[in-house]
């Protein structure tokens, strides 16, 4: 089964079902439209909230495109679902919220370690625990970054409206596919059940990725080998009669186990980071508002760069020199890009519904004679323009 | 040794050679079962590229990955079944088979197991029940006997045994048998029928463990276990006539169940050809 979501096949159906123009619709629709625009054939998850509309529109449309919609039992069975289907060729997704994202940490450790593209979206909810189910929070930065055991890269993305969720979802299928590694979207329940109008463009506007195969025999027989000199092996699917043998624990470049050699896991581990760092062209992205003159940065992400842009533009107004940085690739940290701009800057502020995680990423670029500031608000309510800009004042 | 299983053992063919010697103790049951299912494969004349084997963690989960020539996947404990789930819908023509433990199928991953038997989904599931954690050092199971020792019931088990193969059957399986691997033949037979099933097929492998399961129990011998199972083993049809007091510490062998149900990769297929028919959305 190989569906790239690029076949004529596919691109007639997506034509017939999906016509361009504008739409009213939630951000956990966009999310689930973005990835069928990717390619997606293959979805494996279990209900929760905030998340739920993303399994229901799946569900929905999935099946007219031949695609294939599993309600697990449990999120450990979604993402060891999606992570067997990824290795017969399909394209997949799972989307959770906090205490699913948790379950799921095990498995995305084993996706890391396999290099299986897959695309996980978390969507932040408050906690800890159960907290307040139905609301959003931005909390789980560090949980996408850390969540796992061990030594591991991790690529996350984080949408920062509906219209931003639907292309930010496709970005991280083509990273996945480019980079065969795990990627998450760190969406958020405010923009999930936020209802505004997106435009759905036509198939020929989305670029769509697929995963490199293995060109001969000899590529085959290294499923983790280095053939291409980027660090991305290519990937032997099942079926293929390749005999190939994946595992989550340390494995020779030909897949075989091998726990017992120090230079063997060295080798291995190290490779997987490398080909992380190596692409950051891949997936290293982030917007930039006035950033050309600011004394005052804030830096923000997801939800909350809506309002923290609303704060800028109304003190600019003002004529405070403010600025506004947005990472969308969260993790890696655009670390270059912020250490320069932090370096112009007399007073950085940090805003997220949380109590302070980006900050922790953010203060590792930020010399000791700027002022840097968090605002932070968690109750599931997102930040206002007001509660911004009252801040941005406190330190003009 | 190496050498005489290359030169003289006729399923080595199936075999991952670069994997070899195993890592099985010796007397360990996991050979047995391998060497079953390397025959089956070889008497129903299926090509190893159409087969993919998907094990959890443990020593069960080592007799096919690596060891068996064909695309497999070691997965994370207690997983395999959901990890095969995505791998038989993405190759439905493909006989997906899952070889691992009883720790890992039926107490960590029990929950999967129950769902896939409920689902109906086409894959062999050969478990391995050794009645202990073997590759953590013997600890108690949850398909440990009742009164028997291991390193985390030093003094007795005080809690019941699952009985697998009766709860899968009731769960919705398609196919259920428990041999022990004292009968070999039986074992290779109804690794067969299940392998040809359509739907969700289990067969239940009572296996010795004489390191970590016998030595404590006094049957430090493999011959021991092997002779334990013989004796207590009951066929499915006596077992009908005997009461529960009769049964207890006896293990209940042969064909537990054998029906035909829908199965699941085929009605996911019928409801997405029904959905495009309706939405008119077939090929010219």
């Amino acid at each position: 089964m190989i569906i790239r979501g690029d076949e004529p096949d596919q691109v007639r159906l997506i034509r017939k079902l999906y016509k361009p123009g504008n739409y009213f619709m939630q951000g956990n629709e966009a999310v689930a439209y973005g990835a069928i625009f990717a390619g997606c054939r293959f979805y494996a998850g279990y209900p929760i909230t905030p998340s739920s509309e993303i399994a229901e529109t799946m569900a929905r449309e999935l099946p007219k495109l031949g695609g294939y919609y599993l309600q697990m039992e449990d999120e450990i069975g979604s993402i060891a679902a999606m992570i067997g289907a990824s290795w017969t060729g399909f394209k997949v997704m799972t989307a959770t919220a906090g205490p699913g994202f948790s379950l799921m940490q095990e498995n995305l450790g084993y996706a890391v370690m396999t290099e299986t593209p897959l695309v996980l979206v978390d969507v932040q909810r408050s906690g800890p625990s159960t907290g307040q189910a139905t609301k959003g929070a931005q909390g789980d930065f560090f949980q996408a970054r850390w969540g796992t055991h061990g030594d591991h890269p991790i690529i996350a993305v984080s949408p920062t409206s509906g219209q931003d969720a639907f292309w930010e979802t496709i970005r991280a299928f083509n990273i996945a596919e480019k980079l065969r590694t795990p990627v998450v979207v760190l969406f958020d329940g405010v923009l999930a059940h936020t209802r505004e109008q997106i435009r759905i463009p036509d198939i020929e506007e989305v670029e769509i990725a697929y995963r490199k195969l293995p060109e001969n025999e000899e590529e085959a027989k290294l499923p983790f080998g280095d053939p291409h000199g980027d660090g991305v092996p290519p990937m032997p699917l099942f079926g293929h009669g390749y005999f190939t043998h994946v595992t989550g624990s340390t494995h020779k470049e030909t897949g075989l186990r091998d726990v017992y050699t120090p230079e063997v896991h060295d080798r291995l581990v190290r490779r997987i980071h490398r080909k992380i760092e190596k692409n950051m062209d891949v997936y290293e992205k982030y917007e930039e508002h006035f950033t050309e003159d600011a004394e005052i940065l804030v830096v923000s992400w997801g939800v909350t760069a809506r309002p923290a842009l609303g704060a800028v533009l109304k003190t600019r107004r003002e004529g405070i020199n403010v600025g506004l940085f947005v990472p969308k690739t969260v993790h890696p940290f655009p670390a270059e890009r912020m250490r320069e701009l932090a370096k112009r800057a007399r007073a950085v502020l940090v805003a997220e519904m949380n109590l302070g995680q980006m900050i922790i990423e953010v203060e590792r670029y930020v010399n000791d004679d700027v002022l840097l500031k968090g605002v932070n608000k968690i109750g599931g309510v997102p930040l206002t323009v007001e509660e911004i800009l009252r801040e941005i004042r406190g330190v003009a | 040794m190496a050498n005489r299983i290359y030169s003289t053992y006729p399923m080595v063919k199936y075999l991952r050679k670069e994997a070899l010697p195993t890592a099985l103790c010796p007397g360990c049951g996991g050979g047995t079962v391998l060497n079953a299912f390397a025959n089956a494969i070889d008497q129903l004349k299926l090509d190893p590229r159409d087969l993919v084997v998907v094990s959890g963690i443990g020593c069960s989960a080592w007799i096919a990955s690596p060891y068996f020539l064909a695309d497999t996947l070691h997965t994370t404990h207690g997983r395999a079944i959901a990890f095969a789930t995505g791998v038989k819908v993405g190759l439905p023509d493909k006989k997906v088979v899952v070889i691992s433990g009883d720790g890992d199928l039926a107490s960590i991953g029990g929950n999967h197991l129950l769902h896939a038997a409920r689902r109906n989904i086409d894959m062999t599931v050969i478990l391995v029940n050794n009645f202990i954690y073997g590759m953590t050092g013997g600890q108690v199971a949850p398909t440990t006997p009742f009164g028997a020792k291991t390193t985390t019931s030093p003094y007795r088990n005080i809690e019941h045994p699952l009985q697998i193969s009766e709860t899968v059957a009731a769960a919705g399986a398609s196919y259920v048998a428990r041999w022990t691997t004292a009968h070999v033949y039986q074992l290779i037979e109804s690794i067969k029928k299940a392998l040809q099933v359509k739907g969700f097929s289990l067969v239940e492998v009572i296996s010795q463990c004489p390191v970590q399961y016998g030595r404590r129990n006094r049957m430090k011998e493999p011959a021991e276990m092997l002779r334990w199972f013989l004796k207590n083993s009951v066929p499915v049809s006596k077992a009908k006539n005997m009461s529960p007091e009769e049964l207890e510490g006896k293990f209940i062998i042969g064909e537990i169940i054998n029906r035909q149900r829908p199965e699941f990769t085929e009605e996911l297929n019928k409801l997405i050809d029904e959905v495009q028919e309706h939405f008119g959305l077939k090929g010219e």
